[in-house]
């Protein structure tokens, strides 16, 4: 199939950007969003212009280094990542805009490469179970119920790409966040830090610059790992019981 | 993902071919060295040699930790788990990741599971059994001190993991689950369904956050390293690239220790991350550290093939899906391109089943990949032209379902069957599956000693950028047990030893090893940006991964090897001299760290090859054409090759130096393997 995009192009992070089109040929339904994107800057390498940055890596729906608002959905129109996203959801003759994700706090470092060190600031902040190396007790002193074990689980399937942010009409990582308080919460090796954690990451959250959760739930439809919504409530159910208690 | 039953039985060791002792395949291309005398294994009884180690490795006080600085290349299960005890302790903790974050390391891909030596299920599991089943499993090719060690602190990961938080299946009662998982009898694999790896890792990834909060980890992302500095025969450091910027810096400590993975995309295609790379082991060896068996490669059977030219990847899944589905191709060549729905019993091969008709579809990986691969060289291969060939099988579930009912295959493949959906367009249910063999794991890796220390003193190696646990094959929920080991338990005990000698004398910019280091880098730099050909990296990484494929692949020969040595070696000539690298070295560039990555593959690929052809048996992973039994079944020579290939580099254009490391086993009898 033949296809335009229109890519968004920036030098640098302080550079000004703006969408370039290009036409590409020769597309196989068959190839994923990323080697269709492979292919163009194969194209561009041999004309002469330099190719399109963009970020990837395990190319299996797993690592979260992917990502991409096309035609303004974050990883595009199916529920999963941009590089599990394959070129029969898209027909001959299509134009598709590929942006980077939109947020003020993922800012962009070149064409479609953003920074989420953010993500790693608020894990920085109290997204753990202090646990020294060596200091564990024996795994199975301590019985998880099956529920709670499969709650965990279940959210703790967030990859932090980003998706979340980049839906929100309010650049909130509120799904992230919930997730990871809802993760470790769920746990009898979360309580010990429970309350402080939601206090701390809630704090370095705002910080970074994300915007307010106001129930819109984009986040969660864009969510390639599908986490639900609760995990906000979660949060601030928390985050509440936390002020009570005075943290 | 869970792995084959047991398909490996005992039987004396016999020698059946004959003695390889007349050949020698490689000469010419390489140089004999002194033997590895010392690997630095205490002695003893087995079952005591770790802790004897332990114990007789130095401490360091708390108050002299903060005076030692530790540099970790890589931040997968090994180097993650590594940072996060390391800082704990107290050291200065220098991390470097290529990806955006930590918590992106491949280790994030490993689905099925982790094995333990737990015995939660009372099944006749122990130390001595998960050691035993390593060994075996690995061909009588790894060295046995370090596979009892790992055996030996696997329980003590489970317990660490579950007091992260890391998310384990449990059953009902609260307590953790089991299964069975690839070449034993037991159940001892621990898993979380099918991402095993990635809550692994984001256990380690979250211990080591919180050690940068707490100051004692400092993490570099987007940061590659690019040579390690040798001073006065020690690794004091390495210069890498901050990979936004473009700048090159000089990191300096006590110590090194790469964690920075395996090297399987020297095939161009494998299910490795598009970014996974030798550049940081390939420079250490180029200053001085061994490379180990670095032929040893893990082909696995059950992948999504290639559609055609434009792949980047694989994707594996699980071969579990082997227990209900059937593997066949077309009898006659001219049915490969009919809808398989339409071709008739009596005109199917059901290959495995017909060859190995007590396992069946069940033979272990190797098998499975080579007669794969032997069906698609006859022509019957199915799916789409990939080069000369079509490079596919099916595997049928049509009997599943009649037999079981739809709803029950579901039931038990359903995220699998998802994902095949997703990649190829095409409905399981209906249509069969094809599959065919992919690269994903390499045993071979950095030569290191029973402290993890490799021949550059100071260089520490961990998790799949070492040789040292998987002889010539790996078995499955091993790696993800290796890699935490080493992080959590093996190197933090082994380095403090050496670091009982530091701090180590101050050095700066002006030293004359960081001076020569710094310049090399950029002059290599340089020279990729000005060559101005016409070839993108691309397009020489895809065609020595074809090269490699081929003839370094599932089945090797002699003269196949030969060939691919002397078409590497044009290929590097070419590279050399027709790339074309747009862009600038001072802002994010993706095709000049390409580059610099295929140049060093181009050089890891012909060591591979020597390695190969010098390794005149057939073990584990590595096939040759010329040492088989009458039934084609791999033929291992342990009176000749029962030892550990150790590679020193001689320059440029230099035969490389062969050290030999004799594999001795006291605690385990070497027996041939046998399939059917």
């Amino acid at each position: 199939m033949n296809l335009t995009l229109k890519i968004w192009r920036q030098a640098g992070s302080s550079d000004k950007g703006g969408i370039h089109t290009y036409e590409v040929s020769g597309i196989s339904q068959d190839m994923s969003f990323l080697e269709m994107l492979d292919v163009l800057n194969e194209q561009l390498n041999e004309m002469g212009e330099e190719p399109i940055a963009f970020d990837s890596d395990c190319r299996e729906g797993i690592c979260g280094m992917c990502s991409l608002m096309i035609n303004g959905e974050a990883h595009g129109p199916e529920v999963t990542t941009t590089c599990q996203l394959h070129m029969r959801s898209f027909k001959d003759g299509d134009t598709i805009t590929i942006e980077p994700w939109r947020s003020a706090a993922f800012p962009v470092i070149k064409d479609l490469v953003v920074d989420r060190s953010a993500f790693d600031r608020i894990i920085q902040s109290g997204g753990y179970i202090s646990a020294n190396t060596g200091s564990a007790p024996e795994a199975n002193s301590v019985p998880v119920p099956r529920d709670n074990a499969v709650r965990a689980f279940n959210v703790a399937t967030c990859i932090s790409c980003g998706a979340c942010v980049a839906a929100c009409p309010n650049g909130s990582a509120s799904l992230f966040l919930g997730a990871k308080i809802t993760h470790l919460g769920e746990l009898p090796q979360g309580q010990p830090e429970r309350w402080s954690r939601v206090v701390d990451m809630t704090a370095q959250h705002d910080h970074e610059g994300f915007g307010g959760c106001t129930n819109i739930g984009e986040c969660t439809a864009a969510c390639p790992k599908e986490i639900p919504l609760d995990v906000i409530s979660q949060l601030n159910k928390d985050l509440r019981t936390a002020m009570r208690h005075g943290h | 993902m869970t792995d084959m039953p047991d398909t490996t039985l005992t039987g004396d060791r016999s020698h059946d071919g004959p003695s390889p002792g007349q050949y020698d395949d490689a000469a010419g291309y390489y140089v004999a060295g002194d033997p590895i005398a010392d690997t630095k294994a205490p002695d003893g009884p087995i079952d005591e040699r770790w802790q004897t180690r332990k114990f007789e490795a130095r401490l360091v006080n708390p108050a002299n930790r903060r005076k030692l600085s530790i540099i970790i290349v890589g931040t997968g299960l090994a180097g993650g788990a590594a940072a996060a005890t390391l800082g704990e302790a107290g050291y200065n903790v220098k991390s470097f990741c290529y990806q955006d974050s930590p918590r992106r390391a491949h280790s994030i891909a490993a689905q099925g599971g982790i094995n333990a030596a737990k015995n939660y299920k009372e099944d006749g599991d122990s130390v001595h059994r998960l050691f035993y089943d390593t060994v075996k499993g690995g061909d009588y090719r790894s060295r046995e001190s370090n596979v009892y060690r790992l055996a030996e602190v696997s329980t003590n990961i489970i317990d660490q993991c579950v007091a992260q938080g890391v998310p384990f299946a449990r059953e009902y009662g609260g307590l953790l689950d089991n299964r069975s998982f690839g070449g034993v009898q037991v159940s001892r694999t621990f898993y979380a369904r099918g991402q095993t790896g990635q809550q692994l890792l984001i256990g380690a990834y979250q211990a080591m956050e919180r050690q940068v909060k707490l100051g004692t980890v400092t993490e570099y992302t987007r940061h590659e390293m690019l040579e390690v500095i040798v001073a006065d025969g020690q690794a004091r450091g390495i210069i890498a690239r901050n990979m936004v910027t473009g700048a090159i810096e000089t990191h300096l400590a006590d110590v090194v220790v790469l964690a920075s993975g395996g090297y399987g995309n020297v095939f161009y295609l494998s299910t490795n991350a598009m970014g996974s790379n030798v550049t940081a082991a390939w420079r250490a060896h180029r200053k001085g550290a061994y490379m180990a068996n670095p032929c040893y490669t893990q082909i696995h059977p059950t992948c999504i093939p290639v559609s055609g030219d434009h792949q980047s990847k694989l994707t594996l899944m699980s071969e579990s899906l082997r227990n209900d589905g059937r593997i066949w191709v077309p009898k006659k060549a001219e049915d490969c391109t009919k809808d398989p729905r339409d071709i008739p019993e009596e005109d199917r091969d059901y290959y495995l089943e017909r060859i190995y008709p007590s396992f069946g579809n069940l033979v272990p990986r190797d098998i499975a990949s080579r007669q794969a691969k032997n069906m698609c060289d006859e022509g019957r291969g199915v799916g789409p032209m990939v080069g000369d060939f079509r490079r596919g099988v099916y595997l049928d579930f049509a009997d599943a379902i009649a037999r079981l009912g739809e709803d029950a295959v579901r039931e038990k493949y359903d995220n699998l069957f998802d994902m095949y959906e997703r990649i190829t367009g095409e409905n399981p249910y209906e249509v069969p599956m094809r599959i065919y063999p992919a690269v994903h794991y390499v045993m071979g890796g950095l030569w290191v000693d029973y402290d993890l220390q490799s021949s550059i003193k100071g260089l520490f190696v961990t998790g799949e950028a070492n040789f040292s646990d998987h002889g010539a094959n790996r078995l499955g929920a091993s790696a993800l047990m290796q890699g935490l080991a080493d992080g959590y338990f093996v190197l933090p005990h082994t380095i403090r030893d050496y670091l009982a000698d530091g701090p180590f004398e101050s050095i700066d910019e002006s030293h004359p090893a960081v001076a020569e280091a710094l310049e090399s880098v950029q002059a290599r730099i340089d020279k990729l940006l000005s060559i101005n050909g016409n070839r993108s990296v691309d397009s020489f990484h895809r065609e020595l991964g074809n090269i490699m494929w081929e003839y370094c692949g599932m089945e090797r020969s002699a003269e196949g090897l030969r060939k691919a040595i002397d078409m590497i070696r044009e290929l590097r000539r070419e590279f050399w001299t027709d790339l074309k690298v747009l862009g600038t070295a001072d802002s994010l560039n993706q095709s000049l760290e390409k580059a610099g990555r295929v140049a060093d593959f181009l050089e890891l690929g012909e060591l591979m090859c020597i390695d190969a052809l010098n390794r005149r048996e057939s073990c584990g992973g590595h096939f040759r054409a010329e040492s088989q039994t009458e039934d084609g079944e791999a033929l291992r020579h342990d009176d000749e090759f029962a030892y550990v290939a150790a590679w020193e580099w001689a320059g440029e254009d230099e035969p490389p130096v062969l050290h030999k490391e004799d594999l001795v086993y006291t605690a385990i009898e070497m027996k041939q393997r046998s399939y059917k």
